[in-house]
Formats: C-alpha cells, sequence, structure tokens
C-alpha cells in the first residue's frame, strides 16, 4: 500500500484511531509518519533500553566489517547483523553457533558466564542430582560445624540415596 | 450515583472479582503492594517467537496447552490474544496480567490465566513461555514455589531449552541463565516526602537491582510507586537472587517507615492527606494521573493512622479501577477522556461512600 500522505513511498505504519467509536485508519511510511507527528519514535533516544543494548552489541561491526555480520544461524537462518538490530536472538542454535561472539556481551551484561540456577529434571538429566548432592554436602558441613549430629546424619543418607540413584543413571556421563 | 449502580457496574467489570494479589493484604502489605516472579521458557525445537513462522507458532501453541491440561491444581483457562477485543486486552494490561507487547494486535499469541488471576502463563510472547505469579504484599518465596513447580510440570512434558552453561536460552540474552525476573512493587510517599527518594534509588541501583516508577517516565513516579527488581539472571542461583531482592526490600521498608515516624507530627502531610480525600470524595472529574496522585496521600494517610474512614482494601482496589480500560468496561464502551474523568470521579465517590 502506498503511503497516504506523500503518494510515493510504500507505507510500513498501519495507524488504527478511535475517538469515541469512531475508527479512522491511515496508512504512511515511516518519514510521513515522524514528519506528521503521529507517532514518537522511541529508535530517537539513544537511552532506550533496547537501543542502549543494540550498542552494546554491535562493537566489533567496525572491526569485522560485512563479512563478519553476514554469518547465519544454520538452523533458523537470523544473522549476527540481525541480532545486533532486534538484541533478539532466533533460536537455542544461535546460543552454539555465535558463543564466541556472544561470550563478552553475555559478561557486560550479568558479569556472570555460567548457570548456577535451577536445573530442568528431565533435561537436564544427573546435572540436577549432582547439584543436589553438592548443596546437601554443604549443609551437612554446616550441621556438623554447629554439632547438630543428628541432621547430619539425616543429610549423610539422603546424599548416599542421590549417589545409588546416580549409580543406577549410568553414572559418570553427563547429559547435555 | 447510588452505589447499588456501581457494585452492579463492577460485576460487570468481569465475572470474576477482582485479582487475589490486589484485593488481599499481604506481609508488609502497608509499604509492598505485591511481589512477583517471572520465568522465561522456550521449547527446544522450535526458533524463538520473533523467527518462528506461522505454523511454528501455532504448534507451540498447541503443546504448552497440552502440557497445561495435565494441570489440575490450578484451573488454568486459555485465552487467544486475537479473540479479545481491544479493551478487554487493555484490561488484562491494566491488572498486569499480560505485557503491553502482548496485548498489541499480533497473531498466533495467547495466555493462561487462573480463577485467581494469580498466575498468568503467556504464549509467544519474546519467549515462548512467560510464566508469571502475582502475589499481595512480599511473598516472593510463596510465588517462587508456585512458579517453579508449574515449571516442573511443564517440563516434564516440553523439551526445554537448556545449555548447562549458559541455563535456559531465552530470545533476549539479557534473560538469559535462570529466566527469573523478580520484582516488588513499593509504595514510597515518605522517603519521596522526606528528599531520600534520590538517594534510595541510587543505592539500589548499586546493589545489582533496576528501579522503575510504576507511572510516568524514567525516574519520575506518579503515586510514588516503585518497582524493584533483579538485574542479573545469569551466574546466580534463583535463591540468591530472591534472597538480595528481599533483603534490599527490607531495608527499603525500615526507610520509608523511619520517614513515615518523622512525617508523624508534621502538619503540611496531615493537611495534604484530609486534603487529598476531600478532592477524591467532591471533585466532579478526575484524570488518572491526578487520581493516583490523590490515592498514593491517601493511602499514606490510613497507612500512618492519620485517618481511619477508609478501608486500605478499597484503595487498593480503586488504584487498579481507576484506570482508562477499567473505566470503559464497567460503561460498557469507550469513552473520550473528559467522559472518562467524570466517570472515574462518580466511580471514586461510590466507593469512599460504601
Amino acid at each position: 500500500m502506498i503511503c497516504q500522505r506523500c503518494n510515493k513511498n510504500i507505507s510500513s505504519v498501519h495507524l488504527t484511531k478511535i475517538v469515541n467509536g469512531q475508527k479512522s485508519e491511515l496508512y504512511l511510511c515511516e518519514d510521513c509518519a515522524r514528519e506528521s507527528g503521529h507517532l514518537s519514535f522511541t529508535e530517537n533516544n539513544p537511552f532506550d533500553f533496547t537501543n542502549f543494548l543494540k550498542g552494546i552489541l554491535n562493537p566489533e561491526e567496525e572491526i569485522y566489517g560485512d563479512y563478519f555480520q553476514e554469518d547465519r544461524c544454520s538452523l533458523c537462518g537470523m544473522s549476527y547483523q540481525d541480532f545486533t538490530k532486534n538484541a533478539l536472538l532466533g533460536c537455542s542454535n544461535c546460543y552454539i553457533e555465535f558463543e564466541n561472539r556472544l561470550e563478552p556481551i553475555l559478561r557486560r551484561i550479568h558479569g556472570n558466564i555460567v548457570h548456577n540456577g535451577k536445573v530442568p529434571k528431565r533435561t537436564g538429566g544427573t546435572l540436577r542430582i549432582r547439584k543436589e548432592i553438592e548443596e546437601y554436602k554443604e549443609e551437612m558441613q554446616r550441621a556438623v560445624d554447629n554439632e547438630e549430629f543428628e541432621r547430619a546424619a539425616e543429610l549423610r543418607d539422603k546424599i548416599k540415596e542421590l549417589e545409588n540413584m546416580l549409580a543406577v543413571r549410568g553414572g559418570d556421563k553427563d547429559v547435555e | 450515583m447510588p452505589s447499588g449502580v456501581v457494585i452492579k457496574m463492577l460485576n460487570n467489570l468481569s465475572n470474576r472479582s477482582l485479582s487475589q494479589w490486589i484485593s488481599g493484604d499481604g506481609p508488609e502489605g502497608d509499604i509492598v503492594l505485591s511481589s512477583r516472579i517471572r520465568l522465561a521458557r522456550n521449547l527446544e525445537k522450535y526458533p524463538f517467537p520473533n523467527r518462528a513462522s506461522k505454523e511454528e507458532r501455532k504448534a507451540v501453541i498447541a503443546e504448552v496447552r497440552e502440557a497445561i491440561s495435565g494441570i489440575e491444581d490450578y484451573r488454568l483457562h486459555y485465552i487467544e490474544m486475537a479473540d479479545l477485543p481491544e479493551l478487554e486486552r487493555e484490561l488484562l494490561v491494566e491488572k498486569h496480567l499480560v505485557s503491553p507487547v502482548h496485548a498489541t494486535d499480533g497473531p498466533e499469541k495467547g495466555v493462561f490465566i487462573d480463577d485467581n488471576e494469580k498466575i498468568s502463563i503467556m504464549v509467544n510472547e519474546e519467549d515462548h513461555i512467560r510464566l508469571q505469579v502475582l502475589t499481595a504484599g512480599l511473598q516472593l518465596k510463596e510465588a517462587w514455589g508456585i512458579a517453579s513447580e508449574l515449571d516442573d510440570i511443564l517440563e516434564d512434558k516440553l523439551d526445554i531449552a537448556f545449555s548447562k552453561r549458559w541455563g535456559f536460552l531465552t530470545a533476549c540474552p539479557t534473560n538469559l541463565g535462570t529466566g527469573l525476573r523478580a520484582s516488588v512493587m513499593v509504595h514510597l510517599p515518605a522517603l519521596n516526602l522526606t528528599n531520600n527518594i534520590g538517594k534510595m534509588l541510587t543505592a539500589v541501583s548499586q546493589l545489582g537491582l533496576a528501579v522503575r516508577g510504576l507511572y510516568g517516565e524514567g525516574s519520575e513516579s506518579i503515586g510514588n510507586l516503585y518497582q524493584i527488581s533483579n538485574q542479573v539472571t545469569l551466574g546466580h542461583s534463583e535463591k540468591d537472587i530472591m534472597e538480595n531482592l528481599v533483603t534490599v526490600t527490607q531495608q527499603v521498608i525500615n526507610q520509608e517507615r523511619k520517614a513515615r515516624e518523622a512525617l508523624q507530627q508534621d502538619v503540611k502531610v496531615i493537611d495534604n492527606v484530609k486534603r487529598s480525600y476531600g478532592i477524591l470524595k467532591y471533585a466532579y472529574q478526575l484524570s488518572s494521573d491526578e487520581a493516583i496522585r490523590l490515592l498514593s496521600n491517601v493511602k499514606l494517610g490510613i497507612d500512618m493512622g492519620i485517618i481511619d474512614y477508609v478501608e486500605d482494601k478499597v484503595l487498593r482496589e480503586l488504584m487498579i479501577l481507576i484506570r482508562p480500560a477499567h473505566i470503559q468496561k464497567m460503561h460498557g464502551k469507550e469513552l473520550v477522556t473528559i467522559e472518562r474523568d467524570i466517570k472515574r470521579a462518580e466511580l471514586v465517590q461510590a466507593l469512599l461512600k460504601s
């Protein structure tokens, strides 16, 4: 659809206004929408969160140029350049394909790059059990330090139980 | 307007009463209005919503519906966003059950909501699954308990995108890891009156937390309502993230209480509370912003014991009921601003009387 204001460009902004039940529709190109003041574009604000993040995501552009930016995820087809524009990845596999470039970004956002939280029971497989064992061991140590020996014994039994579960599931292989 | 008419209008609003998190009283309810837990999850085999095809988005909805149908402890109802008129979608935003982005036009988006409006599960928002639990007062641990249980049930049936190194994989890297955003909504009028709010905001943001005004832009907040939430999602356990938020919130509560004590005998404050009550009771028209400001003053008056003739519950409900979509829904049609402002004043008066 052609822009209803300049009658030249393809319209990319569809405006529906409802005032007191009266509906009016307008198709504008981006320039006309901006000029006519129908929309305030957040992209003008460099401190808008997404824009701010985009700035962080894109520092390499000058060094690597277009060649680097053109890399695409083999699964969903998202290019790294798309990512720097939207601050959104396309699929789980993007995290694998762009791993090296994401690492410094994640460090900047989170300060950490290794997950330390909940692990899914099923897809996480034995990892969750290992984590529980670790937690119980810590707790047991604290119980011993506080001379709560009954509690410590309880925890020791729990740890044993979990270790048996690990053995049944084939032990040392980590499920990834 | 007779209060009977208003009650009928309120019933019109929805077949159920107001959400539990709004009407219910919770711990530290004089300062913390609500606590929220949000988890972001994605299905392994589909691209994230921003890159998924129509068919893939449909398939995600079907899989999540199937998984949720097995949940018996909570009665979750599915709503397809495209099936709702705009006003109804706005209503869900005002109740904090869906995000503003989720309420805009767009196909293959949905939400599951339980009877108490405590749980909402958005499908195909920025991530495939955005699970949210809302509770009254400071009850993050309770909210986490429910959210984590629901998460376990979903994970039992769905293959969730997870990496050992980076945790739960999310469309935006700012949610990576735990996918957890924990937040509390706090009412801080006394810190504002004693000019301490700026210092508090700075201190909190230095502790890895984000603060923003609930209404209004940037650090300006209308009605002294602020949302405090964790910034970082990767590298800390859920327990640590929540403990940090609770500890800092507890500090904020203490500071607000101290400021309230200091204002106990302040003539200006007492006068302002009573004047605000007077305006709410007798104004012919009220804008959203003015109503929120005045309600904030009266809430402070109740919490400080300056006035005792308004129920705290009524006030908390009004903070949501006065919002534009709620006013329009009560009247069953779209209204222009001036009409809304008059209806808003009528509603406030009727509820303050009852």
